[in-house]
Parts: C-alpha cells; structure tokens; sequence
C-alpha cells in the first residue's frame, strides 16, 4: 500500500507572527519546520504501511526557496521520499492555487492508495485543502478522520463531528485528512535522521509539473484593509500569597454568579 | 439587489444557532436563500422566520458526506441559473468540507474564519490573525459566486417574524468516484450539564495541570458554577480530554459571561476562541504568560493549590 503524506513546512510557532508589509501575506522567511499538524499525518501514513505488510510513504510539499527542513523530519520518521514545489511564481498563493499544486505532485508520484493531509496548517489555518485536492483529483474523500483502519480494498474511518463521531466507510483510493492527536508522533530516531540526508526530494517548478499557474496565485481576493482590533483593557494580575482563591469568589460575587 | 446563500445545518429537528446566526446578517445584505442539505420540512419556517425567502433541500443524502453531496447539489443549482453573488458557510466541519468542494467545480477562491461582511462596493470580509490582535479586510476580485466562512458567534441572531420560504427541491446529482465515502453509523457523545458554546460560565484547563487525573478539578469547577467543562489543544492533543472540550481556533468558540483559565498560557489558537468572553480570569504559574495580557483577574499561581482552595470555598458556600 502506497500512501502520500501533504506536509508543509512553516515558521517556528514559537517566534510570533508578521505580515509582509508589501504583499500583506504572512512572512514565511527565515528557517521553515515540519508543521506539527503534518506529523501525525506522516505518523499514520508510516502505520498504515507497516499494517498493510508493503508499500512506502511519500510526501508532497509546496514552499519557497527550495525549503526541505520540514520535509527532512518526515523523511527522518520513516517516509522514502518527497516532492517539493518550489518557484516564485507561486508566492501568495490561495488555497485552491495549493490544491491544485499539490494535485500535480501527487500525480508526479503516480497517484497512491491513500493520502494523508492534517485538518488545517498551524500558520494560515484555511482547513480547505484536503478536501479541494480530492475534487481536483476526483477522489472520495474522509475529513476529520480520528480513527482509520485499512481493510482490503476500503477505509473504516471514526469521522470528528459536532456532536459526536460518524462510522465511515470508503474505498480506496482515497483522501483522508486527520485530526491532532489521531496517533502518536515517533520521534526521528539518530539512524533515521542519518538516512533522511540521502533520502530523494525531486525539486519542481510548476512548469516542470506542467501547470501555468499565471494568474492563479491569490487569485480572486485582494487585501484592502490592515487594522489593529481593539485592546481589552487591562485587568487586576495579583500574586497568590495563598489567598488568591478569596480574589476569584470576590470576582464571582460582584458578578452575582454565585 | 444581492443575491446571498446560506448554507442551512439542523441538528434535533431545529435550524442550528450558527445558521441563524448567518441569515441574520444575509438579511441585511440582500435577499436570502437558504440551502439545506437534507430535508427541509421540519425547518423550513424557522429559516423563513430569521430573513430566508427560499430554502433549496438536497432531500436525504443517503449516507453520503455533506461535502461532496451538498457541493454537487449547490453546483447543479448554479448551472440551472440560479447563481447567488455570495454564498455563506459556517466555520464548522460541514461548511468547510462544502465550500472547499464547490470552490474546485466552480473554480473559486474561497476566504474563511471571517468574523465580518459588507457588499458596498463589492464583497468584501474581516478576519482577525495573531490571537485576534490584528483584522484583515480582504475584497473578492475575481467574479461572483463568492465563498466566504464565518466564525460561530460573528453575528446576533434575531428573528425577522418573516413568513415560510418556498421550498424547492435541489436534487444530488450522480457524484461519481467522489461519492465512494458513506456513514455506517452516527454516534453522539452524551454530555451532562451545558453545552460548551452556550454555557453562562466556562472553565476550561490546560497544559500546566500537569497530568490527565487532575482535569477533574476544571470539572468539579465547572460542575458547582453550573457552567461546563472546556480544554486547551495541547491536553486534547495529549488525549486527557474528547476532542469536543476543545475551545480555540480549530475547536469551540465561547463567549461566556465569565471564563476561567486554568493552567492555560495563552497560545493564538486557544486565545481566538475565547477572548469574546465578558469576563475572564486566569491561573498560571507563569507571570509572562499571555493570558493575563487579556485577564479581567489574573491570579499569579499554580492552579495545584489555587483550584483546590477555590472548589472548597464554592463548596462550603453550599
């Protein structure tokens, strides 16, 4: 079983957050990392394979300057080898742009029984992807996917809803995008990350994928407006002496909650 | 005149507050119509009742998942001439998945977790980034139909007193490969006390409990508040909670009338679903922590020895 993990590769979110004051686009300079949210994705993918006795992981990425750090760690955890989408032309894109991008890396690959993708990026946090690339690709697909097991030809998927869980089944191929916390990430292993340096990343274009993607990125939309929102004013910050839980009834009190 | 879609969810038998929600304000943008998928007749007149002048129903999906389904119906709706200038999604699971496929078929983009819409001089939506701290106003340039999401709570719901909408069956067309996926079975996970993004009083906990077991005090706090239980990621991620306590950018959005913060810093994803909340207060041992940045009372404290004191006290007040 063959399956594609769609990872992509952000700023630490540990250093805060900008926008580029030219594009008005989040600033994606400096070093990029795996995105948290893609780690259970390549996780899945890897047990998935193990379970099914055969096949390996690959990964799709889109990111400027050739960026492979990201890519590196999932390599590093066990996936064989990656595709990444490189090219300028490609700055600012919007979520469909992305789909359709990724779509064309996944058929650089061959296609694959099943692919992962996380709920949403951590950075830009559209949540629409997984499900634009199994339109573009014509895929059936399972979003929110909390539990997945392969059996033969078909998922069995516990889907993430409002209220509850649904029991889903599909056949394969397939796309299925995962909630955090749907399996445990491995940590790289010493050996894996040797093995990651000389694991494959095929650098593209889009030309070289055979899209033109003139006029496609950010098509559509257009920023016209940057605003501050409003502060909250700031409140009473005490340390507890001991008696800090009599501040909090006193709080509760004045508003006639208890 | 606009022409403004909402994409209408029912859940027991009722429009959901997040549908009403958008009608209220697709009213005051233009005439409205309601798109359902599933069947309309039980909720017909409450749609008609918040602006909807029209509902369109798929009928029972059959299994099939709204994204794939609904999308199709919407699209079979647009090539028969009906074609609305802006369609409105929640920002939920179904409206995600819905709007993400039409945005293929209909080759647009599509702008989510919005919090604000204005159609003067063209169609334009706000979404706040960083935490909130920042808005951004985006214009759709390309040509309508335009797909934009909206956050729960963006807008008040209030009825209109209008009267029942025509109802007009929009039949899922042939979906092909991409209709492969079909629910089995449907599970609800029963919860006592209030629902998590209506309750009066939340408290929610977070990475500085320390361990799983203690989770129990946020509950027995929430439990003598008569409010309900909420969870930052990072313990829904480490599995000590069900996915639905989660309150942030990817989980609930609240806004209580107060909401504590337990051992919680203040990471953006958490800080987006719950800095509406009237009233806030924070326990973390952290005095940098960003919570207090937004804390109406921010107790400087480890919550190991500031929630048991405070549970007792609400306790011995009977």
């Amino acid at each position: 079983m063959n399956v594609i993990v769609c990872v992509k590769q952000i700023p630490d979110p540990a250093t805060p957050g900008a926008l580029d004051a030219g594009t008005k686009t989040l600033k994606r300079d400096g070093k990029l990392i795996l995105d948290e949210s893609d780690s259970y994705g390549v996780e899945m993918a890897l047990q998935l394979v193990d379970a099914a006795g055969g096949g390996e992981v690959s990964l799709v990425s889109m990111a400027p300057n050739g960026e492979v750090s990201g890519m590196r760690t999932a390599l590093a955890m066990g996936a064989a080898k990656g595709v990444l989408v490189s090219d300028p032309a490609l700055q600012g894109s919007d979520a469909l742009t992305t789909a359709k991008v990724l779509a064309a890396a996944v058929n650089k690959l061959g296609g694959a029984d099943l692919i992962i993708a996380a709920t949403e990026s951590s950075d830009g946090y559209t949540g629409t992807v997984p499900e634009q690339l199994a339109e573009v690709l014509g895929l059936p697909s399972v979003t929110f996917a909390k539990k997945v097991v392969v059996d033969g030809g078909s998922l069995k998927v516990d889907r993430q809803t409002e209220e509850g869980y649904d029991e889903v089944t599909c056949p394969l191929p397939a796309l299925i995008s995962v909630t955090a916390g749907v399996v445990e990430p491995r940590y790289p292993s010493f050996k894996g990350i040797m093995a990651a340096k000389s694991k494959p990343i095929d650098t593209v274009t889009a030309g070289d994928l055979g899209i033109s993607p003139a006029g496609w990125a950010g098509a559509g939309q257009e920023i016209v407006d940057v605003a501050q929102a409003e502060a909250r004013a700031a409140g009473e910050i005490v340390e507890d002496d001991g008696e800090g839980f009599t501040k909090i009834v006193a709080f509760l009190e004045n508003l006639k909650v208890i | 005149m606009t022409n403004v879609w909402v994409f209408a969810q029912e859940a027991a038998g009722v429009p959901t507050t997040g549908t009403l929600e958008l009608l209220t304000k697709a009213r005051s943008l233009g005439t409205v119509t309601a798109f359902v998928g599933g069947d309309a007749s039980g909720i017909a007149a409450a749609l008609g009742e918040y602006g909807a002048s029209k509902v369109y129903a798929t009928g029972d999906l059959g299994g099939k998942l709204p994204g794939v389904a609904v999308s199709a119906a919407m699209k079979a709706v647009i090539d028969g001439g009906d074609s609305p200038d802006v369609i409105l999604f929640p920002q939920n699971y179904e409206g995600r998945d819905v709007m993400s496929r039409l945005s293929v078929k209909l080759d647009r983009t599509v702008l989510t977790n919005n919090v604000d819409i204005s159609v003067d001089g063209g169609v334009s939506v706000t979404t706040p980034i960083f935490g909130g701290n920042t808005l951004v106003t985006t214009k759709f340039s390309g040509s309508a139909p335009h797909l934009a999401a909206f956050r729960p709570k963006s807008f008040a719901a209030e009825s209109a007193g209008g009267a029942a909408p025509e109802v007009v069956a929009a039949a899922v067309p042939e979906l092909g490969a991409t209709g492969g996926a079909t629910v089995t079975a449907v599970h609800v996970e029963a919860s006592s006390g209030p629902k998590l993004d209506e309750a009066a009083i939340v408290v929610s906990g977070g990475r500085g409990l320390g361990e799983a077991d203690k989770y129990a005090m946020v509950e027995e706090l929430a439990k003598l508040l008569k409010g309900a239980p909420g969870a930052s990621r990072a313990i829904v991620d480490a599995g000590w909670v069900p996915y639905s306590y989660q309150v942030g950018q990817t989980g609930k959005v609240v806004k209580p009338g107060v909401y504590i913060a337990a051992g919680i810093s203040g990471a953006t994803q958490h800080m987006v679903g719950m800095k509406g909340s009237k009233n806030i207060i924070a326990i973390n041992k952290d005095k940098e922590a960003p919570i207090f940045g937004i804390a109406d009372l921010g107790i400087v404290g480890d919550v190991h020895k500031v929630l048991p004191k405070l549970i007792e006290a609400l306790q011995a007040r009977g």
